[in-house]
């Protein structure tokens, strides 16, 4: 299968200055990304249930209502509710949010699994609320392709077939599809397991399944829509170093959905909260913790062991006429966790140091105020 | 009555109960009880009062003009038959096509065809054919069942009447299957659809059967057409039903997982709905074969060919020893028909796990090999005679019908005094007095009395809804035959509820219990409903009690597995604080299981109902009179076909009267256990 050539790690990829901006979306993405052309982009994306749905986002008095409000006097739910963002190539972007709050009827508007009510998704280019029947398929069969929750296969098909399924409906011959079936089963680790039954297997192998199923057709985009809440927390986390690995091997464009701020920190690029279908912030993981928003954001990444997100940058302060300048030099995007030892061992400040740039200095207070967690260290 | 007792705290009862809610609960209820007593008091007194007048009696040779301008209606219809386009391209052309279908079947089995003295496929070809079917479609044990079965048909005299009944019920069940498997999809697909379907489904299975054969032979005359779109009709709905709740069974996360990835409409359906639902859909042919079957014999009353016919004409001239072999035979076909489906179902879920293993693996040549048998003894048995007609030197059938005979002849001699006994208190001591407070007051007694009562039961729309069915069944002409079928029919009622009570309680109690008696209910209900007379008319002779008995059977099985299931739907919780606190077994059981199981004992009144009036007509054959002998005696003559069209729709108004009362005070009973 075609590999993409091995990126370095997302994870280490140098940050901006972080933004403090309500609503950063579609600056963030254009400084992070400056030249890549974004692979979707939504654009004021709105989902309303209910009677007379169109008229609430083309109405300024009615979209401005609150949820509850909308519900009331119009008799209507906005699950989604005026979102916008880009998507880069190759980036892991996570929509995070807790039940109820539009993050799954989201992403089902981006593959039009539920009809979105206005605004537009654009694949390269072309939005797909405009495409008919046909070119949905299309999309669906070739360019992106979405691992569910409850992981949906067929009970009464073999492994082999259930992941060979999307190749099947899309024409391509027996021989054919099911070699490429086998690759994939093989890619995520289930080589040995492709005669059985779905039901004979435990629930993170048959999200495996689902993630096969999802990545035979070799799509461009990859859609997860809380692929591993229904699992065991042991497991959760082996499916999550899973979707890391996998990540790095084929380099997917990926659309994650979740409702575990861990789980969004741990695979995310960049991350999107949302609350009550709006988008309340986005940005990186240490952005979130480092700068949030608002109460919610930050009640939100409260529990979060800060030194395992924020970077030097986010502790690091200016130099005062005392301090010696003559310590250790760390880059600005060093995860505090691992700059701890070295902080901790110099006798003087460590230097923060991008580009042969001094940004600021570190000394065993910042570090500590850190790993003893205390509020506002930031 | 347990109701109109003052409001003393029950031993036994759980205290846990809110105080307040107990206490409203108590208060309604037995003034509801006070005043439905109050109402029968009254009534009584009315009735002594003014007895014998207004009954509204229409003798059984007299008509209403409403009768004979339906007798003028159908003589119409029958003229403009080979005239009107309606008729000549519609009615005629669904009638020749289906005889067609139907005849062609017959030819090949069931009757001497192509210029030959015998069918096209003599008994070996059947026997080989069938055999192999059960095997292909089910396993060997199946086939070796119907191989077996198919002989005794033959062994008991009865092979070609046997054949026409199953011809009959084959073409009848593809036709159901033709229409009902791509309506049940549609059904399942779409919300529409379903809310449109159901209300008719609902409607075609609440209808008693023998109520639209009338109007069918009106539209199709008597004969094939008619009989097989009648069991269509009755033989529809569980088919559809089951193949639109398979498709809606299937989880939407494997619907949209599905869709996803790219599948046309067609593939969901071929790929994702259709094996998914294949299992259900399986079970709704199975019970469509069972319903198919009991019909045909029924429909032996507009003159379909097969084994009903034989079990009628038995029954006529109560020769209860050919009737207990027809019966039999029609009860092994059931078996065969039900075995083979029900172990195809089973095949359908498991076959896919066996792949590759050895059973397997024979399988195919196996098949193969079955397959050249079969040709062969098809073959032989358009060849020689031998292998065409069943011999007709083994007359099981015979001894069975002497052997039923004797064994009859022995019972009543040693326990006419008890049968009858039995048979002479009911009638005396309950029969007679309940019909004679419905019969013989003045019709406008029993109008109010009813009214006021079903207004006590179920509410307001149950008043308004027994009002206009009684009204109706004024406007009928057949008040005086309705008010007596309805004694029985509330008579059968209550036995079937007793009945119930007693059975699902100890069902519920026991596991042991259930496992005995859960067969046995199955049983009974996948029975055509002919072959519980003939035993019943050999002990009790043609009467209202011989009616009410067969009734009673009918219905007892679907209200005891009802009341079984509710009781055992009663939490343990509840049961467990009961024996915590020291109830007795009885006290449970009265105070805390049947009170709270008080809804399902509602719906079981409410299925019981519907069962009895069912078997009406059926008792109309065996004695009971009143609307059922006014439907069957418009079969049979020609002057009193409107009157038993109108007793037809008088059946259909007592169900609606009873159906919807019954649900009433379902529904309240429902409400006030959520409130309580």
């Amino acid at each position: 299968m075609p590999v993409l050539p091995a990126r370095p790690d997302l994870r280490r990829r140098p940050r901006p200055v972080p933004a403090v901006s309500v609503a950063p979306s579609v600056h963030a993405e254009a400084r992070a990304h400056p030249t890549a052309e974004p692979v979707i982009s939504v654009k004021h994306l709105w989902k309303v249930f209910g009677p007379r749905a169109d008229a609430v986002p083309k109405d300024p008095a009615l979209s401005a209502l609150s949820r509850r409000e909308l519900m009331d006097r119009h008799g209507c739910t906005a699950a989604v509710r005026d979102v916008s963002f880009d998507v880069a190539p190759g980036e892991v972007f996570v929509v995070m949010g807790l039940s109820g709050s539009g993050k799954s009827t989201l992403v089902r508007c981006l593959t039009r699994l539920v009809e979105p009510t206005s605004g537009a998704v654009l694949f390269g280019g072309e939005d797909i609320l405009g495409a008919d029947d046909k070119r949905l398929r299309e999309l669906r069969r070739h360019t992106f392709s979405m691992v569910f929750q409850h992981f949906g296969l067929l009970p009464h098909r073999r492994v082999l077939d259930n992941v060979a399924y999307g190749l099947e409906v899309a024409g391509t011959g027996k021989a054919a599809r099911l070699a490429r079936a086998q690759e994939v089963v093989d890619l995520v680790g289930l080589s040995g397991y492709e005669s059985s039954y779905p039901d004979q297997l435990s629930g993170g192998m048959q999200q495996r399944v689902g993630l096969a199923r999802a990545l035979a057709g070799d799509p461009a985009v990859l859609f997860f829509d809380e692929p591993f809440s229904a699992l065991d927390p042991l497991i959760r986390r082996d499916m999550q170093n899973e979707v890391v690995r996998l990540h790095h091997e084929v380099g997917k464009t990926m659309v994650f959905i979740t409702h575990d701020l861990n789980e969004a920190l741990r695979l995310g690029d960049r991350i999107l909260i949302m609350r009550d279908g709006l988008p309340v912030q986005c940005g990186t993981g240490d952005e979130l913790v480092g700068a949030p928003v608002d109460d919610y954001v930050r009640d939100f990444v409260r529990e979060v062991p800060r030194a395992g997100v924020l970077t030097l940058r986010w502790i690091m302060r200016q130099p005062t006429a005392g301090d010696p300048l003559d310590g250790p030099e760390l880059g600005p995007d060093v995860v505090i966790r691992e700059a701890i030892r070295a902080v901790l061992a110099a006798d003087r400040p460590v230097k923060v140091v991008a580009d042969g740039t001094l940004l600021g200095i570190v000394g065993h207070e910042e570090i500590l105020a850190v790993v003893a967690d205390v509020e506002g260290a930031g | 009555m347990a109701t109109t007792a003052p409001p003393a705290p029950r031993a036994g009862a759980p205290a846990a109960t809110p105080p307040t809610g107990r206490g409203t609960a108590l208060r309604r209820l037995p003034s509801r009880g006070l005043l439905a007593l109050g109402t029968v008091v009254v009534w009584v007194l009315l009735w002594a009062v003014f007895q014998g007048r207004d009954t509204l009696f229409l003798s059984p040779s007299a008509l209403t003009p409403l009768h004979r301008s339906l007798n003028d209606l159908s003589d119409a219809v029958g003229g403009s038959r080979n005239s009107n386009p309606l008729f000549l391209y519609g009615f005629n052309a669904v009638r020749l096509a289906i005889d067609g279908v139907v005849g062609a079947l017959q030819d090949l089995i069931a009757r001497p065809s192509g210029g030959r003295p015998v069918p096209g496929i003599g008994w070996l070809g059947v026997v080989a054919l069938g055999t192999y079917v059960a095997c292909a479609l089910g396993n060997l044990r199946v086939g070796l069942l119907t191989a077996a079965g198919l002989v005794f048909l033959g062994l008991q005299g009865l092979w070609l009447e046997s054949m026409n009944t199953l011809a009959l019920t084959l073409a009848a069940v593809a036709l159901s299957l033709l229409i009902g498997i791509p309506l049940g999809l549609w059904t399942g697909l779409s919300d529409r659809v379903h809310r449109v379907v159901l209300p008719v489904l609902d409607f075609m299975q609440m209808m008693p059967t023998f109520v639209y054969l009338s109007p069918m032979t009106l539209f199709f005359l008597i004969g094939p057409a008619s009989a097989t779109i009648a069991t269509v009709i009755y033989a529809l709905p569980p088919v559809v039903r089951l193949t639109a709740h398979g498709v809606r069974e299937v989880p939407q996360s494997v619907v949209e997982a599905t869709t996803s990835l790219g599948s046309t409409g067609g593939q969901r359906l071929r790929k994702v709905l259709l094996p998914m639902a294949k299992r259900t859909i399986v079970l709704g042919i199975n019970q469509t074969i069972m319903a198919a079957l009991a019909m045909v014999t029924i429909a032996a009353l507009i003159d379909a060919p097969g084994l009903g016919k034989t079990v009628i004409r038995a029954l006529q001239t109560l020769d209860v020893g050919v009737a207990f072999n027809a019966g039999l035979a029609i009860v092994v076909l059931a078996i065969v028909l039900d075995r083979t489906s029900t172990a195809a179902s089973v095949r359908a879920e498991t076959v896919r796990r066996r792949r590759g293993n050895r059973a397997d693996r024979l399988r195919r040549p196996a098949l193969v090999a079955g397959a050249v048998a079969t040709v062969v003894a098809v073959y032989v048995s358009r060849t020689y005679l031998w292998a065409a007609t069943f011999p007709a030197e083994a007359d099981l059938g015979g001894s069975i019908a002497r052997a039923a005979d004797a064994s009859t002849t022995w019972v009543q001699d040693r326990f006419s005094g008890l049968t009858g006994g039995l048979k002479d208190v009911v009638t005396l001591r309950l029969l007679n007095p309940f019909e004679q407070l419905l019969v013989d007051s003045p019709w406008w007694v029993v109008v109010t009395a009813l009214v006021v009562l079903a207004a006590l039961v179920g509410g307001r729309s149950a008043a308004v809804t027994a009002g206009i069915g009684l009204a109706l069944l004024i406007g009928t002409g057949l008040w005086f035959d309705a008010m007596t079928t309805l004694a029985s029919t509330v008579l059968a009622t209550l036995v079937v509820l007793l009945l119930a009570v007693v059975l699902g309680v100890w069902m519920a109690r026991s596991s042991r219990a259930d496992a005995v008696l859960r067969p046995v209910l199955d049983a009974g209900q996948t029975l055509p409903a002919f072959c519980y007379l003939v035993p019943f008319l050999a002990l009790f002779s043609a009467s209202r009690f011989t009616a009410i008995v067969a009734a009673v059977v009918f219905a007892a099985p679907a209200a005891t597995k009802i009341v079984a299931d509710g009781i055992r739907a009663v939490p343990t919780a509840a049961v467990e604080a009961a024996t915590a606190m020291g109830a007795t077994r009885w006290q449970t059981i009265f105070g805390v299981q049947l009170p709270m199981a008080r809804r399902s004992l509602t719906l079981a009144a409410n299925q019981g109902v519907i069962y009895v009036l069912s078997m009406v007509v059926v008792g109309g054959l065996v004695g009971a009179g009143a609307l059922g002998y006014d439907v069957v005696a418009g079969f049979s003559q020609r002057e009193l076909y409107g009157k038993g069209l109108a007793a037809g729709v008088a059946i259909v108004l007592l169900g609606t009267v009873l159906y919807r009362v019954t649900q009433a005070a379902a529904d309240r009973t429902g409400q006030q256990v959520r409130q309580g």
